[in-house]
């Protein structure tokens, strides 16, 4: 995580499909373009669809970190406004 | 503003959408729309608006709950018979979204109250049932400059359009003056199925939920009439030039609300 300037975090362990990906979502809205976000989020489907429909969105995934207590900070760079 | 979880879960289907996303979500919340009429129209439109999370919703009618009413006025039940329109409203829209602040008016709109009412709202949809509030609600619209969405529905068939100050013509441009007494039935008279309450006030909500988020093309400039039994839709271009009309055009000779007479047969709907 050091590689990036993180500028906001957002914890989505705490809900599940589709409010993962709506949660991440919001959290995108409110950063300007080119910022960055770290996705905190469990494994299994949060990690297999949730970058993919960041990646829709126009965003962009720069990195996927696995954590030590099995969840995985996605870190994203916000595309447009 | 932040999302909780619950509003986050609540709304996402809309969030999801690019168009609306979670800012055309709180513009919704931070929305005021009025609807005047809590009947065939008035019900659906509502309970849509409730759902979508307008924060506030204003309700105006003076009636009460018949159970004549029931079979497409699906905001009330079998237990709200006798109940005041605007109340059993309230409690079904309160119940399904506590997000939404629900202002009930047990009021007919007339000329001497409706200024007042329209004019902290941001969009007003017409759903009441006689001629004279619907010229009153398009004049009253056009001089406090509000945007609204215009609907009737009869029989197997159902109208409506959407005015837009400074976006083309309104319902007098259209439609001028009220027909004369009793040239026109009334549901009570001629009858109409439920569901086109259904068809035709859902549309109204979508109309004032596209307005509210800003997002794809309303129904100015055009009327859209719907025949069940054809199952035909048809959308009419309507006149763009609205120099010439009474109310809204660049010389006005209605510059104060008039109250028609209704039909002496004429009971709420």
């Amino acid at each position: 995580m050091s590689n990036f300037n993180i500028d906001e975090t957002v914890d989505i362990t705490d809900v599940v499909c589709p409010t993962t990906f709506v949660k991440a979502k919001i959290a995108l809205e409110e950063l300007d373009e080119g910022q960055i976000l770290s996705i905190r989020m469990n494994d299994g489907e949060p990690v297999q669809n949730v970058p993919r429909s960041i990646k829709e969105e126009g965003h962009q995934v720069l990195k996927l970190i696995e954590n030590d207590d099995g969840t995985y900070d996605l870190i994203v760079r916000k595309v447009g406004e | 503003m932040a999302f909780t979880n619950e509003q986050i879960e609540r709304y996402s289907r809309h969030i999801i959408l690019k168009e609306i996303g979670a800012k055309g979500q709180k513009k919704l919340l931070n929305a005021k729309v009025l609807i005047i009429g809590a009947g065939g129209l008035g019900a659906p439109a509502a309970m849509y608006l409730a759902a979508a999370g307008v924060g506030t919703i204003g309700i105006a009618d003076a009636d009460e709950v018949d159970l004549s009413n029931l079979q497409r006025q699906i905001i009330h039940a079998t237990k709200d018979v006798g109940k005041a329109k605007v109340q059993s409203a309230k409690e079904t829209m309160e119940e399904l979204n506590p997000d939404v602040k629900v202002n009930a008016y047990r009021v007919f709109v007339t000329s001497e109250n409706i200024r007042e009412l329209i004019r902290e709202y941001d969009f007003i949809i017409d759903g009441t049932d006689n001629f004279p509030a619907k010229f009153l609600i398009n004049d009253a619209c056009v001089m406090e400059k509000k945007p609204f969405s215009h609907a009737g529905i009869i029989r197997f068939k159902g109208q409506l359009m959407t005015y837009v100050p400074g976006q083309g013509p309104c319902y007098r441009c259209v439609f001028k003056e009220p027909p004369p007494k009793d040239a026109v039935p009334t549901c009570k008279q001629a009858g109409v199925v439920g569901a086109m309450g259904g068809v035709i006030g859902s549309l109204q909500a979508m109309e004032a939920i596209k307005y509210i988020i800003g997002q794809g093309d309303l129904l100015t400039g055009s009327l859209l009439t719907y025949d069940a039994l054809k199952m035909d839709f048809r959308k009419i271009k309507l006149p763009s030039d609205t120099c010439g009309c009474a109310v809204c055009g660049t010389n006005p000779t209605i510059t104060e609300l008039i109250d028609y007479e209704q039909a002496e047969c004429d009971g709420a709907l």
